[in-house]
């Protein structure tokens, strides 16, 4: 076994990505993924590779169209409000077809908010960030060594399907040092037909997203559309652990998932046979496997670092099979384990077998439990 | 077995490189470990902490709302974090810079003056390492030796010049334990 | 016109005096009767063309009417968000040092939305050759004031005429820039009558030479018409700018620093068209 070496998410998610054979990298400072920018900033000229520290998240993300649009793989990394800032150029990235990988290292909002942890930007990262019906691949690694692994998947699937994907990471992934194995895969270079290099012994070629005939635009839509079809039925991931005995699951993502793990082996402590249901991948969202799980269980528990945005697409997926309840903590608080183990007790008491007592909303002064589902 | 320590201080006192170093010799024993640091305006002339959990499973809540030892290196640092330690656990204090007492009657409060050894050391910035000698001395959370190594390993890299001035740190600190 | 004898008709050679230069597509354009854009894509495909850098060009469009400038100049062109095009060609450059890099751009786009990506390329002396076609207006839209509509001119936006006190003053864009050393090369030049075209080309062509050298960023604006979102007849508004316009915006080499700082000759002889 290789020895293990210690490193900050921020930067191993840029040396992944060096290592994928990222062309160009675009971005701004913004606390908490600067790291990622500085790193950047030494290692990219090094390598002869290209790096421009932009006049603001706008300008970034639109030199990364620009790069993008000649066939460069290119990296660009943002935190919550940068990302509102780069919602526009997602926009056109989109509806120009363009691969492009995008970090998001979220903090709290909204606004300005803090720099500190925070999910709340589910919403934003999986059903828009810009304009115009698309779509954009979400991966939100767990662990700094799933970030390694991520990177380059991030590019395969931005390449394989000419879209932005996006690497939904918080603080405490960008912050954290954990050691992972130095190995970062490689991937081969990239030289698409669609790529402007100037229209040397060939008809020239366009890169646009504006299709002002309704007609053109309509068939475009649908083109877009089949290929967001393909990547759901290609690209959704997700983890299980301990689901095999669980009568109550924890679905989590990130850094949630994390504290999801310690509370669930605190809970099996207790008595409480919990298991976790992981989505690695928030567009597609792993919505199937959920619904084939959501019988077999008493509750689900949602929890986030957010006031409850991926638990809407649990209730999506589940569509009333068992019952939702949802502990989340914003601005930057993160949710302890205890906490968890908490809603857990409470979820137990929600779709009580026949003879027991049933869940009482009095026993509930915390408000841990938000929602309640059909019961059985 | 799952250990997680806190360091805090103020920024200058090596906080998060104590941090980082546990974090390495816990590397170095081939264990899982998690370092998080504290981060944002506060680190600039006010409080500083990290967090560092080690353990021999993949580490899971980053965050702890119970920690198995604290050391802390200030006055708010004590406010804020003793009532953090667990019962039973390990707080190591900086009696050179905390007068007051944590009032826990149920954790093994060590004091050493950190600050005094750490110039007697010839440095004020080694106030740390003689805390984490302090720490390993009485919660072996990593072995001593792996710590010495983590020290070769990071500072012998970067600035080996005062990588002896560490080493002796961290021994007073712990002959101070 | 004076007839000429049948005899001088036989013997005289054949003077070619227009030909549709190859970077210009054969559609006809969507710009309105008295536009002023048809002149500036012909200026850029003539020079293009002459230097043979159509087969090694990346050209950026920004928004409005001349986003549509990748239907009639024959080149590779990537579309930019609005007032965005001088970060995309940034992208585009650092990618691409073989590329000749071209930004178009109406004044909505450079002068108001985009003054910070404008501002920063050129601080930045990215090597792009920026045409900023200014003719006062938002025309795309419905003829709305501009950063750079003149006081007192009437636009749907400012009915009774642009106030300084309720709408601040025209921008000078290139003067603006002119001030940064990143910028080797600023002209204004002006499609209101053939002499002024001429030296406008010739602006352009050295704006793109400045490119070719590795000098540093060059903008040319070009002070244009807009007939339709001025209110006017193509024929009064050439009047509107010769008269009006070209008093703000006078036409002219506005700062050319190629010939204080050293400048690396062009890194590739020029080929022919591809």
């Amino acid at each position: 076994m290789t020895r293990r070496v210690l490193m900050n998410g921020n930067e191993a998610i840029a040396e992944a990505a060096i290592a994928a054979g990222c062309d160009a990298y675009f971005g701004y400072p913004i606390t908490p993924q600067a790291e990622l920018l500085e790193w950047m900033a030494r290692r990219m000229p090094e390598l002869g590779r290209a790096f421009v520290q932009a006049e603001s998240e706008l300008g970034a993300i639109s030199m990364a169209l620009g790069a993008a649009a000649t066939g460069a793989r290119v990296l660009v990394s943002s935190s919550s409000p940068g990302i509102s800032l780069m919602a526009e150029g997602m926009s056109y990235l989109a509806g120009s077809e363009l691969p492009l990988v995008l970090v998001n290292v979220m903090r709290g909002g909204p606004g300005l908010g803090s720099i500190q942890p925070s999910q709340s930007d589910y919403f934003q990262a999986t059903k828009g960030h810009g304009h115009g019906d698309y779509r954009v691949p979400v991966l939100a690694p767990s662990s700094i060594a799933e970030a390694i692994e991520l990177v380059p998947t991030a590019f395969e699937i931005a390449e394989r399907y000419r879209t932005p994907v996006m690497v939904l990471a918080d603080g405490i992934m960008g912050q954290a040092m954990e050691p992972v194995e130095p190995h970062f895969r490689t991937l081969p270079p990239c030289a698409p037909d669609w790529a402007l290099t100037g229209a040397r012994g060939r008809p020239p070629r366009v890169v646009r997203s504006l299709h002002l005939r309704a007609e053109d635009l309509e068939a475009h839509n649908r083109d877009l559309q089949a290929k967001f079809r393909a990547i759901e039925a290609a690209e959704t991931r997700w983890a299980e652990e301990g689901l095999t005995d669980a009568e109550v699951a924890i679905v989590a993502y990130g850094t949630a998932a994390r504290v999801a793990r310690t509370a669930m082996a605190r809970a099996r402590q207790a008595g409480m046979s919990v298991g976790l249901f992981r989505p690695i991948s928030l567009w597609p969202f792993p919505a199937a496997a959920l619904r084939d799980l959501a019988p077999r269980l008493r509750a689900i528990l949602v929890v986030e670092l957010s006031a409850g945005q991926m638990v809407e697409d649990v209730r999506l997926a589940v569509e009333g099979r068992a019952p939702v309840l949802f502990h989340g903590r914003t601005g930057g608080m993160v949710p302890t384990p205890d906490e968890v183990v908490e809603a857990l007790r409470r979820a137990f008491l929600v779709n009580q077998p026949a003879g027991e007592p049933s869940f009482d909303p009095e026993t509930d002064p915390l408000g841990l439990i938000c929602a309640m589902g059909g019961r059985r | 077995m799952e250990r997680s320590v806190v360091i805090a201080g103020f920024g200058g006192q090596g906080i998060l490189f104590a941090g980082h170093v546990l974090a390495e010799a816990a590397n170095a024993e081939g264990r899982e470990v998690l370092w998080i640091p504290s981060y944002g305006p506060e680190m600039r002339g006010g409080t500083a902490s990290c967090t560092v959990i080690v353990g021999d499973e993949p580490i899971g809540s980053p965050v702890v709302d119970r920690v198995d030892a604290a050391i802390v290196m200030n006055p708010p640092s004590l406010a804020k974090f003793a009532p953090l330690v667990r019962e039973g656990g390990l707080l190591v204090v900086n009696a050179s810079l905390v007068e007051a007492q944590s009032g826990r009657a149920d954790v093994d409060e060590v004091r050493v003056p950190c600050s005094q050894l750490a110039r007697a050391g010839g440095d004020d910035r080694l106030v740390s390492m003689v805390a984490l000698g302090a720490l390993i001395e009485r919660l072996p959370v990593v072995s001593a030796q792996s710590v010495s190594q983590a020290l070769r390993t990071i500072v012998g890299a970067r600035r080996p010049e005062v990588l002896e001035a560490d080493l002796g740190a961290f021994e007073a600190g712990r002959r101070a334990a | 016109m004076t007839a000429t004898t049948g005899p001088r008709v036989a013997t005289a050679a054949p003077r070619l005096i227009y030909r549709r230069p190859e970077l210009l597509a054969e559609d006809s354009t969507h710009y309105c009767p008295g536009c002023g854009h048809g002149v500036v894509h012909r200026l850029v495909a003539e020079v293009l063309g002459e230097l043979g850098l159509g087969p090694r060009t990346i050209a950026v469009a920004g928004v409005g009417c001349a986003v549509f400038a990748y239907d009639y100049l024959r080149l590779d062109f990537c579309e930019a968000p609005h007032g965005r095009a001088p970060a995309v060609a940034t992208g585009i450059r650092r990618v691409r040092p073989d590329a000749f890099v071209l930004t178009y751009q109406g004044d909505g786009d450079m002068a108001a939305i985009g003054t910070a990506e404008i501002v920063h390329a050129a601080a930045r002396g990215e090597l792009i050759t920026a045409i900023f076609v200014n003719n006062g207006v938002y025309g795309m839209t419905g003829g709305q004031m501009a950063p750079t509509t003149l006081l007192g001119q009437k636009t749907t936006s400012t009915p009774g005429g642009r106030e300084a006190a309720l709408h601040g003053y025209p921008l000078p864009i290139t003067e603006m820039l002119a001030l940064l050393p990143g910028v080797a090369y600023a002209a204004r030049g002006s499609v209101v009558d053939p002499g002024a075209i001429g030296k406008t080309k010739a602006y352009l062509r050295k704006a793109c030479e400045v490119q070719l050298a590795g000098a540093g960023f060059a903008i040319v604006e070009v002070i244009s018409t807009c007939p339709v979102g001025w209110g006017m007849t193509p024929r009064e508004s050439i009047d509107w700018l010769r008269d009006a316009v070209a008093e703000v915006y006078p036409p002219g080499v506005v700062v050319d620093r190629t010939k204080t700082v050293p400048v690396a000759p062009a890194p590739a002889a020029a080929g022919s068209e591809g």
